[in-house]
């Protein structure tokens, strides 16, 4: 007797579960399948606004790649992108690993230490973007009234105003956003790790450093895969906070234009160049399409290699 | 996902250790990083209290905080509360269909073996990581083409369709640990599927619904992208959105600034206060396998 279904007729059966993942699926297909391969499509025509004009092959790729200004403009928030993650990818993510081992210790008062650290994850980045903006003001920021409040008037510069600081000043605010994200990730990952890898480290007299160095650290080697990977996806999607704090030109002078706001402007036009070109706009996507899931897949497999290694 | 509560403390665990250095260091740098994370808030409060002047010259000053001024004018002069109730609408509807076509789905996924289940799980999996951002150009002429621009639909559907990836994988790993025992006995009994789908087995994973349904709402509540490209209707803006017109508005009256950012703030922070642990649950939960 099938012991799972010893009553249903098969057709019954198959009609009830298609009605179970029908919904899901149909919507799933509408809106992220679809609308997926669309954009792979559309980066193969010419666009007139909204309309589609003639076949045109990889004319599109080739002008965002190889034609001025646009390859410049490319190049130029690529390279945005790329300092983007590695800041995050070191700062910030190995300030969560510290906090994060420093929460794992469980010293006194760290459950209040794991709400707050996680609090300003919670906040839409419009809330976080606007905060820091009015922070970083170059006369009455809180930032500025800080740093010469101690002394450091030569440090109050106009952060989000010149165009040598104003990546970095919104690096900052993303770090002050996200940090909680990969601390409670590698706190989650090192609370895992079995008691007695910890007791043995500690039998064999080994100290804090080697501890983290060579237990703690390798063990935790999935929650850092994970990281690698969602960092990847966030920062080269990074769009709303430079939005926000620097505008759709990525102000000073493309200092802090990244990927997302050069797409955003390609496709949906701006104030400045007026024009939407949803032709361009779709090549866009589709590379920064390629590279994430290329990168994302091939980190996946290295890292997960060096997990058994580890 | 919750606190380990076997683990002994740092200092127990090292027993007779040579300096206590290592402690007093963690413990300043949470102390800290605590600080970082909380001043700018209790600025931004603080603020919110305060007139424009006050700001410029006491900055770090405890205000009066019986001057609601600066609310009264967010709240009179702005579609704050248009913009909240449409926050409220949109992510309750997407919550809504999210949790019942996810659940349905990852109900026949875990329960019952059929040819494709596999191929049908990963393709659901595989919408964990589609960012769906650089598909815009297409959603938005699909939209159109619905004529569902500009409409809060339009959002629902589209956080409906991010949202499932991440509720069938939560739940479909849930389902699966319920006991097989506990369907038979109602089979036994003559129960239809559905009957031992919707009283037995799904009231059951509640706990796997709350997870979520916190993961989704929270990118949804914050969004600021989709309703960017598709909502101009002033009416129809949600929060975040509706943000950054007033903060046009009040451009240099920052008072009513910090203001407005303290209240779009408010109602999520009090959640999470109060739900702390199940929103870490929640919104790491996809990164933890």
């Amino acid at each position: 007797m099938d012991r799972q279904f010893p009553s249903l007729h098969r057709l019954r059966r198959t009609a009830w579960i298609a009605f179970l993942v029908a919904p899901a699926l149909i919507i799933m297909v509408t809106f992220v399948v679809v609308p997926i391969i669309s954009a792979l499509a559309f980066s193969l025509y010419d666009w007139r606004g909204l309309a589609r004009g003639a076949f045109v092959g990889l004319e599109n790729f080739r002008q965002v790649l190889f034609q001025e200004p646009f390859a410049g403009w490319t190049r130029n928030a690529f390279k945005h992108n790329v300092i983007v993650f590695v800041t995050i990818m070191v700062v910030q993510n190995a300030t969560g690993f510290l906090l994060a081992y420093a929460l794992f210790k469980e010293p006194f008062g760290y459950k209040f230490h794991r709400v707050s650290v996680f609090l300003p994850v919670v906040l839409s980045t419009v809330i976080v973007g606007f905060l820091w903006k009015l922070f970083l003001h170059p006369l009455f920021g809180l930032v500025n009234q800080v740093l010469v409040g101690v002394g450091l008037e030569s440090l109050a510069l106009p952060w989000l105003g010149d165009s040598r600081t104003a990546l970095w000043a919104l690096i900052f605010a993303n770090a002050w956003h996200f940090v909680g994200f990969p601390t409670l990730i590698y706190l989650a990952g090192m609370q895992r790790i079995s008691q007695d890898h910890i007791d043995a480290a500690r039998l064999e007299g080994a100290g804090e450093w080697n501890m983290i160095r060579y237990v703690i650290w390798p063990l935790v080697a999935p929650s850092t895969t994970i990281i690698f990977v969602l960092t990847f996806i966030g920062s080269f999607n990074w769009f709303e906070l430079p939005f926000i704090m620097a505008g759709l030109d990525g102000s000073p002078f493309g200092s802090t234009d990244v990927l997302g706001l050069y797409f955003y402007r390609t496709a949906f036009g701006n104030q400045s160049a007026g024009v939407q070109d949803f032709g361009k706009g779709s090549a866009l996507a589709v590379l920064i399409f390629l590279v994430i899931v290329t990168v994302a897949a091939l980190w996946t497999i290295y890292l997960r290699k060096r997990e058994v290694e580890l | 996902m919750t606190t380990a509560t076997t683990l002994p403390t740092g200092a127990e665990a090292r027993g007779a250790a040579p300096i206590k250095l290592q402690p007093f260091l963690l413990q300043v740098l949470l102390i800290a990083n605590s600080v970082l994370m909380l001043y700018p808030i209790l600025v931004m409060v603080f603020s919110a209290f305060k007139d424009t002047g006050q700001i410029y010259d006491s900055p770090f000053s405890v205000p009066d905080f019986t001057n609601l001024v600066n609310f009264g004018k967010i709240i009179t002069q702005t579609n704050f509360v248009t913009y909240l109730v449409n926050s409220f609408i949109v992510t309750g509807s997407a919550i809504l269909l999210i949790l019942t076509f996810g659940s349905m789905a990852a109900y026949g996924l875990a329960r019952y073996q059929f040819r494709g289940n596999t191929i049908l799980f990963l393709f659901f999996l595989s919408g964990l990581m589609v960012p769906l951002k650089l598909a815009i150009i297409p959603l938005f002429i699909q939209f159109k083409n619905l004529g569902i621009l500009d409409t809060r639909l339009s959002l629902i559907l589209l956080y409906t369709a991010m949202g499932l990836p991440s509720t069938i994988f939560i739940m479909t790993g849930f389902i699966r640990t319920l006991p097989q025992e506990l369907e038979d006995a109602a089979r036994i009994d003559g129960a239809s599927e559905l009957r031992i789908m919707t009283s037995i087995m799904l009231p059951l994973t509640r706990p796997a619904m709350i997870i979520a349904a916190i993961h989704n709402a929270v990118p949804t509540w914050n969004d600021f992208f989709f309703p960017l490209v598709f909502i101009q209707t002033d009416a129809r803006k949600t929060l975040p959105q509706g943000l950054t017109t007033f903060m046009g508005e009040f451009n240099t009256d920052w008072g009513a600034l910090f203001a407005g950012l303290t209240l779009s703030a408010l109602p999520i922070v009090v959640v999470y206060i109060v739900l702390s642990r199940q929103f870490i649950a929640g919104m790491t939960s996809g990164a933890l396998k």
